[in-house]
């Protein structure tokens, strides 16, 4: 019978496991509907996010599609996660297939299987899950009785190196998307499945907002690049919009935050304070993809955090965007939060990496009773000249400026993202960051009066991403970032004055290469990391789980058949005619501006932000139809009664 | 300037009665640690607006104190933790919205406030029950007996400083087969005292099979019925919070 618990067979099987609570499921505020809770007619969805429970069930936008999924009637939605290779063996042993830690139901009883890629070094967790649910591992072997198995998340933006798995992929905002390919489906199922999974399919791709790879063929030029990419069906479009959701009040989502027993890696419950991003730092493929900025307003905040805390019990609330202190009314927003919740133990938190004076204030403000210890920012170059290519506008004295700031008001930690590997980098770019760190410690003695202080430089290898003016650039390969790291570290370490007050942490750059493989990579890489996984290959993310050598025997076996090579993919260069591998996924940015905007970045010109000031004609918003939406809303968070509505009904009545 | 920072604001109010929790491990939840309990608690604690009392300091934590977990894995109707309050309240009603607060297999047995005496010094023993699977009853009976027979049954597990090998028979006070459940499977009960280090029942389980060679197919479902103070007669266990009820009365 479809839909039946496979408990009672997993149950002795966690017997034998490390951490068997992330299988059980019951968290609070999770749901488990009725097989049949529409009859027939019920379309049924398990998210999965391939990655362990710990990482996955915190994961928002999995968060998000669950509950807009289950508060339709004729919907379920179960969860599911990637399995730990101890639990695999078992359940291979067992006969026991994927589950939903929902009601532990088959994965492949569900009518579509969607599966949110936040990075690429998911992709072998989603093969080990298809196998496991009897689901077969190549979309074109499935037939009916499987489900459809849609990708999303960032890393759909180019969903080639997946195409062969996956059925189909949505790229953008989820909330409305999940819907609509909802209606399509349960229409489909009513009218009794005519054509069959094909005509599904096709239905989907029609609307233009759905990407199913099957519909389109790539041809190559004889030197390996992509000819061209074209539909092979009438009425399938030639490029797939994302999809850009506007109002963020309107979609208060999570409303019902889940609260799981073990422990995950954000031990809080999180409001998204806005979306999109338009600071324009030319490396990052978040901001380019997830334009343009949409704010919640400041009372849709008040009450998704009000909610969320009575629903959850979190004693912390992160306050999330790409760039939160960008946010038009932070200070209102963190001093209403910070005054209503006073006294009541409640923590908030900003992932503010921000370099100015502004963003002390506010970390001042969220620690107003706690210890001052670590503040982040992020100048990801060392030195000015690269931060003009990658548009990162922060000058040097600025980010002393506003250390200095920060140990004046008595935090003792600094700490320093940086990237390397960057377009037009040398050495000397790197070896900035130490004369930066030594600069900050020594600012940092002066105006706290004290020695104990510490700044920790931390710096990984960059990896060019699809959809940004970056796209085109050169990957540094693995040996040459290990090196410059190397060099760097010595520059830290040589000099004695600073000895232990600057602490250094690094990333090789052997995943780096992994990542840019998958990332820019075509439908010809998923060979690769189909013999990957076979091979044993499973939780790329994961140092101790991570092969590089597996991953480059996997290339070497598999790529010379296109001539081509792991290099190829990576350290190459492309140029302007060149078609990419996802120019048919429409991000609404512009292909000409992007290409500018790398010859900008060339030429070290900075582009402002277009929320203060005029558009620079990226072209998301006459693309996608969409505009800005930002605040000031003038409006204020008003004291409330918090915590502690049970008081009364537990205090004790003396008579 | 250097400024040493210290918290601001008054110091948390003071703890004005103190609270002695059962509460019971069910179902699927029986695979939660002892800190998936403790996060759980706390946030179940917040949800109902449970007016604890907090330590001072710049990380202000609740006044929660637990006492001999039961292991992941195993069940139990027999769980212990104390809590302090702020303003005082009524042990029922709080029992009642705890409950509540806490996921369904997660639940609130009683609560009482506390008399004199240390909870935890009345925690002498537990009366565990097995559901033995995939096993014939009688082979049960004759594993029993041959492992009542002997002295010291050995068994070694490995802890945070490595392997340790421990004698499980002295602690084991009693053991019978007292039925089989719906499905045929023999119920196997059994009194332990506590002992450092704690002698569980999958010790005892490993023991009996190195002396008698038995051991079942899967591991049996544990569920831990009582902890308390041993009877007279060594026997079975005594109600811990009865002494409380007594010093305090119901209701405080
Ligand atoms: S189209 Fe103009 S306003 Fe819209 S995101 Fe791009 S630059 Fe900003």
């Amino acid at each position: 019978m479809p839909g039946r618990s496979v408990f009672p067979a997993l149950e002795p099987l966690l017997e034998q496991v490390g951490k068997p609570v992330q299988y059980v499921g019951g968290e609070l505020n999770s749901t488990v509907k009725p097989w049949d809770v529409a009859g027939d007619g019920t379309v049924r969805w398990s998210l999965m996010y391939p990655d362990a429970y710990e990482v996955g069930v915190p994961n928002q936008g999995v968060m998000i599609l669950y509950e807009v999924l289950n508060e339709r009637p004729d919907a379920l939605a179960e969860r599911t996660y990637a399995v730990w290779p101890d639990l695999e063996a078992l359940m291979r042993e067992h006969g026991v297939p994927q589950f939903t830690v929902d009601a532990h139901r088959p994965v492949g009883d569900f009518d579509l299987l969607g599966v949110s890629f936040s990075t690429e070094l998911g992709y072998t967790n989603l093969l080990t899950a298809l196998d496991l649910a009897g689901i077969p591992l190549h979309a074109a072997d499935r037939d009916e009785s499987h489900p459809v198995v849609v990708a999303g998340g960032h890393a759909a933006f180019n969903p080639e190196p997946v195409a062969d798995f996956v059925d189909a992929a949505v790229v953008g905002d989820g909330e409305e998307a999940v819907l609509a390919v909802t209606d399509i489906v349960r229409d489909w199922k009513g009218e009794g499945r005519p054509g069959g999974r094909d005509e599904l399919l096709l239905r989907l791709a029609r609307t233009g907002g759905v990407y199913v790879p099957r519909f389109y063929d790539v041809t190559y030029l004889p030197d390996g690049r992509i000819r061209r990419v074209a539909p092979n069906r009438p009425g399938v479009p030639w490029r797939v919009s994302k999809h850009t959701v506007m109002d963020l009040d309107a979609w208060p989502y999570p409303k019902q935050p889940l609260v799981p027993l073990a422990e995950s890696v954000h031990e809080r419950m999180s409001v998204e304070i806005f979306r999109g991003c338009t600071r324009g730092c030319r490396f990052c493929q978040a901001g380019m993809i997830t334009r343009p900025v949409r704010e919640r307003s400041i009372t849709g905040i008040g009450e998704m955090v009000e909610q969320g805390l009575s629903a959850t019990g979190f004693e912390e609330v992160g306050l999330l965007s790409l760039s939160s202190a960008d946010h038009s009314e932070i200070a209102q927003v963190t001093k209403g939060l910070a005054d209503r919740y006073e006294g009541t133990n409640t923590g908030l938190s900003l992932p503010s990496t921000r370099v100015d004076a502004f963003n002390i204030d506010l970390a001042n403000e969220l620690t107003r009773n706690g210890r001052r210890s670590g503040l982040t920012f992020a100048p990801e170059g060392g030195s000015e000249r690269i931060r003009k290519v990658i548009n990162k506008m922060v000058s040097e004295d600025d980010l002393i400026r506003t250390v200095s700031a920060a140990y004046g008001a008595g935090w003792r930690q600094v700490k320093l993202y940086f990237m390397c590997g960057l377009p037009t980098e040398t050495d000397e770019d790197v070896l900035q960051i130490a004369e930066l760190a030594k600069r900050v410690i020594e600012t940092g003695r002066e105006v706290s009066g004290r020695r104990d202080i510490r700044c920790t430089v931390s710096i990984g290898g960059f990896v060019p991403k699809p959809h940004t003016p970056f796209q085109w650039a050169a990957q540094l390969g693995a040996d040459a970032t290990d090196a410059r790291l190397e060099r760097l570290r010595e520059a830290i370490r040589s000099d004695r004055r600073y000895g232990s007050s600057i602490g250094f942490r690094y990333h090789d750059g052997k995943p780096g290469i992994v990542e840019g493989l998958l990332s820019r990579g075509d439908r010809r890489v998923g060979r690769v990391i189909e013999a990957v996984w076979r091979g044993g290959g499973r939780f790329d993310g994961w140092s101790e789980h991570f092969s590089y050598d597996a991953w480059m025997a996997a290339c070497a076996a598999e790529l010379p058949a296109f001539g081509l090579d792991v290099d190829w993919y990576t350290t190459r260069e492309r140029d302007e005619a060149e078609v990419l591998p996802w120019d048919h996924i429409d991000s609404g940015l512009d292909k000409e501006w992007l290409w500018q905007d790398w010859l900008d970045a060339l030429d070290e010109t900075e582009v402002e932000d277009c929320r203060w000031t005029p558009c620079f004609d990226c072209g998301v918003c006459p693309q996608m139809g969409t505009e800005i939406e930002i605040g000031p809303t003038g409006k204020t968070l008003l004291p409330l009664t918090v915590l502690g509505s049970g008081r009364e009904r537990m205090a004790e009545h003396t008579s | 300037m250097a400024r040493q920072r210290t918290p601001e604001g008054p110091p948390p109010p003071p703890a004005v009665q103190k609270l002695r929790i059962r509460y019971a491990k069910r179902g699927r939840l029986r695979f939660s640690s002892t800190r998936d309990f403790s996060r759980a608690l706390e946030r179940a604690l917040r949800r109902a607006g449970v007016p604890m009392a907090y330590s001072a300091g710049f990380h202000p934590h609740p006044l929660i104190s637990y006492a001999n977990a039961a292991p992941t894995g195993t069940a139990s109707e027999a769980e212990y933790f104390e809590i302090r309050v702020a303003e005082r309240v009524d042990p029922e009603a709080l029992r009642a919205a705890l409950d509540e607060a806490l996921p369904q297999d997660l639940a609130v047995v009683e609560v009482v406030e506390a008399g004199p005496g240390s909870l935890a010094d009345r925690l002498e023993a537990s009366e565990w029950r097995l559901v033995v699977r995939g096993a014939d009853p009688a082979e049960v009976e004759r594993a029993v007996t041959a492992y009542l027979a002997v002295d010291r049954a050995e068994t070694t597990r490995t802890f945070k400083r490595g392997p340790k090998t421990f004698d499980t028979r002295e602690p084991v006070l009693r053991m019978q087969v007292t039925g089989v459940d719906d499905d045929g499977c023999a119920i196997l009960r059994m009194v332990v005292r506590h002992t450092t280090p704690s002698v569980r029942p999958d010790d005892i389980l490993t023991a009996l099979h190195a002396v008698t060679g038995f051991g079942p197919p899967v591991p049996p479902l544990v569920t831990r019925m009582a902890q308390g103070l041993l009877t007279a007669d060594a026997d079975g266990v005594a109600d811990p919070l009865a002494t409380d009820r007594e010093a305090v009365g119901p209701g405080g």
